[in-house]
C-alpha cells in the first residue's frame, strides 16, 4: 500500500486524491482497489487459516480435546465459506483490478465508482460472517454447502451467513460486470480479442460464469431464508418441497464456482510459464478454446456432487460422462504448458517454482477428480477425507499456489521493489512439503473410511490424522513467512527495474515503469 | 545360518510389504465383501494404474525439460508456438482413455441401481443421532429396533482408554443372512443422513419425506462397520452403522429370539 502511495507523486502525475484513510475509502483507482482486495483476501486467508488450525488441532488425536462437536462444525463451516468467498475469490478480483487495465492498455476499470462499492461491500459481509461466532447459538454449523433441513435448524448465525452471502454475491456480480465491460470496451487499439494476454482471457470467461451463477446462489439462500422465517416449504417435504432441490440449485452455482476459482489461476500460470521459459505460450488459441469449453462444461456437471443423493441411472451416467469430459480440455492445458516449457530457456525464480508446483499438484487433484467422477468409486469416497484431499489439491495447491505465483511475479510492478528471492524459494519449498504432508495422507484416510466433518474418529485413523495435523501447522506457519516477505519487499526491497523478468512480453512490463504510475495508459499504447 | 537369517528377514519384509499393500490395508479401500464392493475395488486399482501411467508420461517429459532446457546450462529457447497435429493427438488420446475408464463403470452403475427382486427388505431411518431399522419383508419381517452408539462417553472425553471399535460400535446391530439380496430402503426423520458400509460398497443418503433404496449381498459372515456420511448436526460423528452378516441357520435362530422378545430391543448388545 505504502509503496503505491509514496511513489504516486514521484512520477509527476497530478492526482488530487485525498490522503490518509479517506484515500482508501473514496478511491476509484483500480490500483488502490486492487491493493485493498489483495490485503482483504490475505486477512481473510489468515482468519480461515486460523479456523483450519483449530480443526486440525482437534483432529490431532482421537477423542474430544479442544473443540466440542458443535463448535467444531462451526469451524469447518466458516473455514469453507471464508476461504472460498473471502480469500480465494477476492484475491483473484484483486489481481484482475491491478492487471486487467494494465495488460490491455486501459487507463482504469470501466465503472470506477462501482468498483469502489464492490470492494467496500466485502468488509461488511466479512464482518457479518465472522461476528456470527458471537451470537446466541454460534455460527452456522451446517457445512459450507449449508444443506437443508440441517441449515433450517440453526440459529441467528445462519441468517447472518445468508445475508453475508447475499452481499458477497452482489459484490461479485458488480465486479464481474465491471471486468467484462472493461475487457470488451477498453482494449488498446490493435489489441484484438485473440491478442489478449491469457490472464485477461481467463478472467473474461470467469466473469461471465460469475454473472451466470451468482444470482442462482442468491436465489438459493433467499429460498432458505423464507423457509426459515416466512413459512415457505421449498425444501421441506411436509409442505410439498424437496431437500434435494436445494442441492440441485446450490450445485448449479457450486460447480461453476469451482471453475471460477481455478480459471484465473490458469491465466496467471499461463503468463508466468512463457516468461520464465523465454518462449511464447504454446497453443494460444487452443488455450482459449479449452478455457471456454471448461466453462461451458462446468454448467452441466453439477449433480456429480450428489451421486449418493439418489438419482435415476440415466442421470448418474450423464453426469459421470459429462464430468469425465472436463478432463479433456484440462489435459490440453497441461500439455500446452509442458510444450511451452519444452526447449525453453528456463530459470526458476519463485513465480516459476510456484507455477510448476501448481501444475504438478493440480494434475494430482485432477486425477483424484476423475476417480471421484466414476460413480461407483464416488459412492465409496463421497463425503470422506478423499474428497477433502481432492479439492484441497485443486484449491490450495491449485488456486492458492497460482495466487502466490502471481503475487511474486507482479509485486515488482506493483511496489517498484523486488522481493527476497531466497526467502521466496523457502516459502515455496516449505509450502510444497507441508501441503503434501497435510493432504496426501488424507487420500488414505478417505479410502479407509473416515467421513469428513467429524470431530472424532476410530483409532485406525489416528496415525494419518496426526501426520496431517503436523503438516497443517507447518503449512499455516509457512504462510506467515509469505506475509513477512511481502511486507519487507514493499518497505525495503531493492528497487525493481521496469522489466525484471527478461522473458516478459505483456504491456505492463514493456510500456510502464516500476512501480506502475498511479494513472497509467491515459493515452492508450498501440499494439501491433 | 546367516544366509538363512537373511532369507527369513527378506521373507518377512516381503510379506510385510505385501500385506501392507494387500486388501484391507489402511492405504486402500477396505476388503470388499460384496460383488459391488469388489467391482469398485478392482476398478479403483485399475484406474490408479492408468493415472500412474499418465503421471509418468506427462511428468517424465516435463521434468526432462526442467532438467535439460534451462538457461543455466546455456540452453537457447526455441520459438515454436503451435502444432495442430500434436494438439489433435493430445485431445484424442485422453478421450480414448476416458472411454476405457467409463465402460466398466457404466456396467457397475447399472448393477448397483438394480434393486429389483430382493430376498429381504429392511427400512433404515436416520434420526439425530441414531438409526432405526424395520424389517419389512422376507425372513424376520416385523423386527424393529433402534441402533445407537455404544461407546461410553468417558472414552470420548479421554477418561478411559479407547477400545478397538471406538465410535464404530452400537447397541443393536443390523443382522442379515449371508448370500441373500438385501434391499435397504432409506428415509430420515429430521435432517439428511447417509447410510454407508464401505466393505459392502453401499452409501445412500437418507432424505426426510422421501424414500431412496439400495442393495447388497454379503459374501461372507462377519461384522462390517460404517458411519453416517452426511453432516447431520452435533453428533454426526457419533452415529455408526454396524451390519452383522450371519450364516442362514444362525440368522434363523436370531430371528426367533427377536420375535419372542419385546419390541425395539435386541439380544445383540455389543461388548
Amino acid at each position: 500500500m505504502a509503496a503505491v502511495h509514496g511513489d504516486a507523486h514521484s512520477h509527476g502525475h497530478d492526482d488530487h486524491h485525498p490522503s490518509g484513510i479517506m484515500r482508501w475509502v473514496t478511491t476509484t483507482n483500480h490500483k488502490d482497489i486492487g491493493t485493498m482486495y489483495l490485503w482483504f483476501s490475505f486477512t481473510m486467508f489468515l482468519v480461515g487459516g486460523f479456523l483450519a488450525m483449530g480443526i486440525r488441532a482437534e483432529l490431532y488425536q482421537p477423542g474430544i480435546q479442544i473443540l466440542e462437536p458443535e463448535l467444531f462444525n462451526q469451524f469447518t463451516t466458516l473455514h469453507g465459506l471464508i476461504m472460498v468467498f473471502g480469500a480465494i475469490m477476492p484475491a483473484f478480483v484483486g489481481f484482475a483490478n491491478w492487471q486487467v487495465p494494465m495488460m490491455i492498455g486501459a487507463p482504469d476499470m470501466a465503472f470506477a465508482r462501482m468498483n469502489n462499492w464492490s470492494f467496500w461491500l466485502l468488509p461488511v459481509a466479512a464482518t457479518l460472517l465472522v461476528s456470527s461466532f458471537f451470537v446466541p447459538g454460534g455460527a452456522a454449523a451446517g457445512g459450507w454447502t449449508f444443506y437443508p433441513p440441517l441449515s433450517v435448524q440453526g440459529g441467528l448465525g445462519v441468517d447472518l451467513m445468508i445475508f453475508s452471502v447475499h452481499i458477497l454475491g452482489a459484490s461479485s456480480i458488480m465486479g464481474s460486470i465491471n471486468i467484462i465491460t472493461t475487457i470488451l470496451n477498453m482494449r488498446a487499439p490493435g489489441m484484438t480479442l485473440m491478442k489478449m494476454p491469457m490472464f485477461v482471457w481467463t478472467w473474461l470467461i470467469t466473469a461471465y460464469l460469475l454473472v451466470l451463477v451468482m444470482p442462482v446462489l442468491a436465489g438459493t439462500v433467499t429460498m432458505l431464508l423464507t423457509d426459515r422465517h416466512f413459512g415457505t416449504s421449498f425444501f421441506n417435504a411436509a409442505g410439498g418441497g424437496d431437500p434435494v432441490l436445494f442441492q440441485h440449485v446450490f450445485w448449479f452455482f457450486g460447480h461453476p464456482e469451482v471453475y471460477i476459482m481455478i480459471l484465473p489461476a490458469f491465466g496467471i500460470v499461463s503468463e508466468i510459464i512463457p516468461t520464465f521459459s523465454r518462449k511464447p505460450l504454446f497453443g494460444y488459441s487452443s488455450m482459449v478454446y479449452a478455457t471456454a469449453s471448461i466453462a461451458i462444461l462446468s454448467c452441466v456437471v453439477w449433480a456429480h456432487h450428489m451421486f449418493t443423493a439418489g438419482m435415476p441411472t440415466v442421470g448418474q451416467l450423464f453426469f459421470m460422462y459429462a464430468t469425465m469430459l472436463i478432463a479433456v480440455p484440462t489435459g490440453v492445458k497441461v500439455f500446452n504448458w509442458t510444450a511451452t516449457m519444452w526447449q525453453g530457456s528456463m530459470t526458476f525464480e519463485t513465480p516459476m517454482l510456484f507455477s510448476i508446483g501448481f501444475i504438478f499438484l493440480f494434475v494430482l487433484g485432477g486425477f483424484s477428480g476423475v476417480i471421484c467422477a466414476i460413480v461407483p468409486i464416488d459412492i465409496q469416497v463421497q463425503d470422506t477425507y478423499y474428497v477433502i484431499a481432492h479439492f484441497h489439491y485443486v484449491l490450495v495447491s491449485g488456486a492458492l499456489f497460482a495466487l502466490f505465483a502471481g503475487a511474486y511475479y507482479w509485486i515488482p510492478k506493483w511496489s517498484g521493489r523486488m522481493y527476497n528471492e531466497t526467502l521466496g524459494k523457502w516459502h515455496f519449498w516449505l509450502s510444497m512439503f507441508f501441503f503434501n504432508l497435510t493432504f496426501f495422507v488424507q487420500h488414505f484416510l478417505g479410502l479407509a473410511g473416515m467421513p469428513r466433518r467429524i470431530p472424532d474418529y476410530n483409532l485406525q485413523f489416528a496415525d494419518f490424522n496426526m501426520i496431517s495435523s503436523i503438516g497443517a501447522f507447518g503449512f499455516g506457519l509457512t504462510q506467515l513467512l509469505f506475509l513477512y516477505i511481502m511486507i519487507s519487499c514493499i518497505r525495503s526491497g531493492e528497487k525493481a527495474p521496469q522489466k525484471p523478468w527478461d522473458g516478459a512480453t505483456t504491456l505492463e512490463w514493456t510500456h510502464l515503469p516500476s512501480p506502475a504510475p498511479y494513472h497509467s495508459f491515459e493515452k492508450p499504447p498501440v499494439v501491433n | 545360518m546367516r544366509s538363512k537369517l537373511v532369507a527369513t528377514l527378506a521373507g518377512v519384509a516381503a510379506l510385510a510389504l505385501y500385506s501392507s499393500m494387500a486388501v484391507g490395508s489402511k492405504y486402500n479401500l477396505p476388503e470388499p465383501q460384496s460383488i459391488i464392493a469388489k467391482d469398485i475395488y478392482d476398478m479403483h486399482i485399475w484406474l490408479m494404474w492408468i493415472c500412474l501411467a499418465i503421471f509418468v508420461a506427462v511428468f517424465g517429459v516435463m521434468f526432462y525439460s526442467i532438467l535439460k532446457h534451462r538457461k543455466s546450462l546455456g540452453y537457447k529457447a526455441a520459438n515454436f508456438h503451435h502444432s495442430t497435429v500434436v494438439e489433435i493427438i493430445w485431445t484424442a488420446i485422453p478421450v480414448a482413455i476416458l472411454v476405457v475408464m467409463a465402460l466398466p463403470a457404466t456396467k457397475t452403475i447399472i448393477e448397483m441401481k438394480d434393486t429389483s427382486s430382493p430376498d429381504m427388505t429392511i427400512k433404515a431411518t436416520g434420526y439425530q443421532w441414531m438409526w432405526g431399522y424395520d424389517y419389512l419383508q422376507g425372513e424376520g419381517e416385523g423386527i424393529s429396533f433402534f441402533s445407537k452408539l455404544s461407546t461410553p462417553k468417558s472414552q470420548v472425553e479421554n477418561k478411559e482408554p479407547k477400545g478397538e471399535h471406538y465410535l464404530l460400535e452400537v447397541d443393536n446391530r443390523v443382522v442379515v443372512p449371508v448370500g441373500k439380496k438385501v434391499r435397504i430402503i432409506l428415509t430420515a426423520n429430521d435432517v439428511l443422513h447417509a447410510w454407508w458400509v464401505p466393505a459392502l460398497g453401499i452409501k445412500q443418503d437418507a432424505i426426510p419425506g422421501f424414500i431412496r433404496d439400495t442393495w447388497f449381498t454379503a459374501d461372507k459372515a462377519g461384522i462390517y462397520r460404517g458411519q453416517c456420511a452426511e453432516l447431520c448436526g452435533k453428533d454426526h460423528g457419533f452415529m455408526p452403522i454396524v451390519v452383522e452378516v450371519m450364516e442362514a441357520d444362525d440368522y434363523t435362530k436370531w430371528v426367533s429370539t427377536q420375535n419372542t422378545s419385546a419390541i425395539k430391543t435386541s439380544m445383540h448388545v455389543e461388548k
